[in-house]
This record gives structure tokens, C-alpha cells and sequence, in this order.
């Protein structure tokens, strides 16, 4: 859809999901993020490695949003929840399921889907 | 070390002008600020100044140099921006620069000029205060955030959406004599609760209005004052300021700000004075449920504890503890930039008896002020305090 330039480690990241290998960044003391990172913001370890992210998350947060940002027009009304996979939380859209049927601690797993305003890629939860 | 004086303070009625110019909107309020003071302009040694979204509403970075113009300054002039935040920040920093014996005279302000583009694009400006790549590309809205952080707060403790609709009604009700207020109409718990939804569980009457806006204040040092005669009894006697992730998800608290814990212990401890002190405080309640988080942080009451401040009268102008008594954010209105100097000039009229509704506190001698960046990754707080 766009022609600007990849947004470097965080697309990459998107292509693993999207390759089934999805993975979040650990520090060597444990503390898990989402890349792009070089330091740890907890304990400032520049040791950062891949690991494999769990299958599932649970949703820690939801809302239905019904008044969109214009990237997201033909989207609304949408679920974006918070979900948990342990080492990391991670922001998404919650699709294949009723938005009134979303509730904390829907199990979900982690997708790339597009967005229907603009067809640009998105992080998706889908219930698992 | 001396505590600035509040020698002057400025503010636009706030609400829909489409047509007028930031530059317009903040000469007024900094020129009345200025005559308000009483201040020479050549004394003035330097603006600071607040302003969020100026790129995208206005097509105008580089705010600082332009707003001087706009009052008559030749100073150097800086802007600041912390997202919501940004006006908070501005304050702080002249603080400090009028402590150090830096500066004698600073001009802090802030303005947003946002209707003029429209709800959509507003609402995309005031989004990118978010993650742009965790969070905008999720479609996380400014309300949106504040209603993830409103359903985890009623899963972690308990509340409901009636608790904070009784925060709306008394905002509104506290705004009905503010004329410089954006929204001066009463309204009902039924009427929130009945509003079109905007982002669960937050409705329209949870979500402060676009608005367009500025304010702007002549803080002096103590010296300053004292030479020059002015009269400027209220006094910033205590700053802090807090940080926290940007985006929620790397938050380990969904339903907490620590930022604004942090920044309240700093002010209090740089006030010397704690919660119990407060006669009354100004908060960043760009919604409902951000009023709550902020009375927790402030420690007027612990965590989960503040969702029924308003829903027992608790907050309100009859209460032990008056909370907006400008109408917040809520009824006031929110032009970004402005709202911590807005929130400075009410803390300082509620102070000196000046406000409408400083009968609410006939003794009060301790005002504080919490202005939050964003889904509060930024927090300012000050103390103001009547030094005779
Ligand atoms: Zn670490």
C-alpha cells in the first residue's frame, strides 16, 4: 500500500508473525520487549537476544472504538485490546470474534492482518 | 532559593474559533497576562511556551519566536512539548530558571488552536502523543487509551461507568459560572450515561471537547516582585515532574500512573507539605477515568480507592477536598498546550479569591496543580501556595 520506506526491526518483526515465528526481544536479566530496542529500559542491559514468543496471550484491556482516526474510517467500529503473553504485552486488533463477546482473559493468538481503510499491515488477535 | 510569584495570569475564553490564528488566540492571553502583572515587557527575560499539535493543525512548528512576536517580546522563546502535557513542562522550567537567579522575569504559556480541522483529524493529531508503531497502528485513539485503562481500573477495583459519570456532572456543574469555560450547561448522571459510546466503555460525556484555546502567566522571582512592588502573594513553592513508558503495553500497571506518583513526591517533598496540606487541586481530567488516576497519584486517595470521590461529593466545590474547580478539563475544555497554564492561572484565582468558585475554599492557602502527557507517560505537578 505505501511506498515509504520499511519501518526497519519493526516490520521485520510483523514478517516473522506473519512467518509463524513470532518473537519479542529478552535482556539477560528477563525483562521482555518488542523490538526495536538496543537497551533494556528496566535495568539498562544492552545484552538483548530473540526468543520465541508464546502461542497465546490472554486480553489484559478492550475497547470498541466507535469514532476513529481517519487511518481507521472504514475499520470502525473495531476491538483494540492489550493482550498478555508473559514476557510481553503487545497492543492489537481483536477480529473472529463478536466485539461484545471480547472479555479479560480471552485466549488469543498473535496475527498480522490488514487494516480495511487503508490495507496497511496491523497487529490481529485472533481467539484461539 | 527563592519560590516564584504568580505576578500575572491570562486566559482566552475556551471553546469553538475555528478562524482564529494560535498567534491571535495567544496575544490575548499573554497580553492580558502582561497588564495583569503589570510587568515591563523589556523586563521579561525569556517565553516559555507550550504547544502540542501545531504542525498538523496549523502547519506552524517553530512556535516559540512567533509567540513572542505576538506579545511584544524581544526574548529568546522556547517551545515545549510533552504532549498535554507540554504547557506543565514550560512551568517547570521557568521554575527552575527563575530559582537559580537565572531569570527575574518569564512569560510561561501555551495555546492550540484544533477545531479548525475537524473531529477526525483532531483525532489523529491527539493520537500521536501514542506509540506510533505499538499503539497508533493498533488503532488505539487518545480515548481509546483512556477507556483500556478505564476497564482494567474497574477489573482491578471495582467501579463502575455510573462513578464516572458522576465526575462529569460535577465538572459541569463547577464550570457553570467559569466564563472562560467551553461548556457551561449542567447535565445529569442519566444524560453521561445515555451519550453515544465513543470507545467502551467511555462515552461521549467522559471525553473532554476539542477546543480551541490559551493561556499564559508572568511568574517573577521573589526579588523581582518585592522591587517592583507588584502585588503577587501566590507563590510556586513546589515542582515535580514524572516519566513512564510510552506506550501501555510495556506498562506494568494499566490502572496506575506512577509517573504522576513520581512527580507528586517531588513537588510535595520540594513544597515541603503533603496530601492532608491540599485545600483544593486542579487535574488533568481529559477524561473521567483520568481524574480518578490522578487524585490516586496525588495521594489524596490510595489506589482504587478514588473512583467514588464523586459519585459521595467528596470532590466536589461542597467537599472536603474541591477537585476542578474550573470545570476540568472536562467542561473547560482542553486546548493541549494551554491546559497546564490555564491550570496555574485557576490554582492562582482560586487562591487569591479572585475565581468564582474560590468561595469553595474561603481559607484555602494550598493549591495544587497535575497536568498529564499523552496516557500520562509525561506528568508535571506544582504547589501553589498565598505567601503574604
Ligand atoms: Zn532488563
Amino acid at each position: 500500500m505505501t511506498d515509504a520506506a520499511p519501518d526497519g526491526q519493526y516490520d521485520a518483526w510483523l514478517d516473522a508473525i506473519e512467518d509463524g515465528e513470532a518473537y519479542y526481544i529478552e535482556c539477560e536479566n528477563g525483562h521482555g520487549w518488542l523490538p526495536p530496542r538496543r537497551v533494556c529500559p528496566d535495568c539498562g542491559s544492552r545484552e538483548l537476544t530473540e526468543e520465541q514468543m508464546p502461542e497465546s496471550g490472554e486480553v489484559l484491556t478492550h475497547s470498541t472504538i466507535t469514532v476513529p482516526t481517519p487511518q481507521f474510517e472504514d475499520d470502525a467500529p473495531y476491538v483494540t485490546a492489550i493482550a498478555d503473553f508473559g514476557p510481553v504485552s503487545v497492543t492489537g486488533l481483536v477480529r473472529g470474534i463478536d466485539p461484545d463477546d471480547v472479555t479479560i482473559g480471552t485466549v488469543v493468538g498473535l496475527h498480522v492482518g490488514e487494516r480495511a481503510t487503508t490495507g496497511d499491515r496491523a497487529v490481529v488477535f485472533e481467539p484461539r | 532559593m527563592t519560590d516564584p510569584r504568580i505576578a500575572g495570569a491570562g486566559v482566552t475564553k475556551f471553546g469553538k474559533h475555528p478562524e482564529r490564528t494560535g498567534r491571535d488566540l495567544f496575544a490575548e492571553a499573554g497580553l492580558e497576562a502582561l497588564d495583569d502583572a503589570g510587568v515591563a515587557p523589556d523586563d521579561v527575560d525569556a517565553l516559555y511556551y507550550g504547544n502540542f499539535m501545531g504542525e498538523l493543525a496549523e502547519h506552524q512548528g517553530h512556535q516559540g519566536p512567533l509567540m513572542a512576536e505576538a506579545i511584544g517580546l524581544d526574548a529568546p522563546a522556547t517551545r515545549f512539548e510533552a504532549a498535554c502535557a507540554s504547557a506543565g513542562a514550560a512551568v517547570r522550567e521557568a521554575v527552575k530558571s527563575l530559582r537559580n537567579g537565572e531569570s527575574d522575569v518569564i512569560v510561561v504559556g501555551g495555546a492550540e488552536r484544533m477545531t479548525n480541522i475537524g473531529t477526525a483529524a483532531a483525532t489523529d493529531a491527539l493520537a500521536i502523543a501514542a506509540d506510533d508503531l505499538y499503539e497508533i497502528r493498533a488503532g488505539m485513539t487518545f480515548p481509546g487509551a483512556y477507556a483500556l485503562m478505564a476497564r482494567s481500573y474497574f477489573d482491578q477495583y471495582g467501579g463502575s461507568h455510573e462513578d464516572l459519570a458522576h465526575i462529569a456532572v460535577k465538572n459541569h456543574e463547577h464550570a457553570l459560572v467559569n466564563e472562560h469555560a467551553q461548556i457551561q450547561k449542567a447535565i445529569t448522571v442519566e444524560d453521561a450515561l445515555e451519550a453515544p459510546t465513543i470507545a467502551s466503555p467511555l462515552g461521549l460525556y467522559d471525553s473532554c471537547p476539542i477546543t480551541d484555546g490559551a493561556a499564559a502567566a508572568v511568574l517573577t522571582s521573589e526579588e523581582y516582585a518585592e522591587d517592583h512592588g507588584l502585588d503577587a502573594p501566590i507563590a510556586v513553592t513546589g515542582t515535580g515532574q514524572g516519566g513512564d513508558n510510552l506506550a501501555l503495553q510495556d506498562r506494568p500497571h494499566l490502572a496506575q500512573t506512577p509517573a504522576a506518583d513520581k512527580a507528586a513526591e517531588e513537588a510535595y517533598a520540594d513544597a515541603g507539605i503533603g496530601p492532608d496540606d491540599v485545600d483544593f487541586a486542579e487535574v488533568h481530567d481529559c477524561f473521567t477515568i483520568a481524574e480518578v488516576l490522578a487524585i490516586e497519584s496525588l495521594g489524596f486517595y490510595d489506589h482504587g480507592e478514588g473512583i467514588h470521590a464523586a459519585t459521595n461529593g467528596e470532590t466536589d466545590r461542597h467537599g472536603e477536598l474541591p477537585i476542578n474547580l474550573s470545570g476540568g478539563l472536562k467542561a473547560k475544555g482542553h486546548p493541549v498546550g494551554a491546559t497546564g497554564v490555564a491550570q496555574l492561572a485557576t490554582a492562582a484565582w482560586v487562591l487569591d479569591g479572585s475565581h468564582p468558585r474560590a468561595d469553595a475554599v474561603p481559607d484555602g492557602t494550598v493549591g495544587v496543580t497535575h497536568n498529564a502527557g499523552g496516557t500520562v507517560a509525561s506528568t508535571t505537578v506544582h504547589v501553589l501556595e498565598v505567601r503574604e
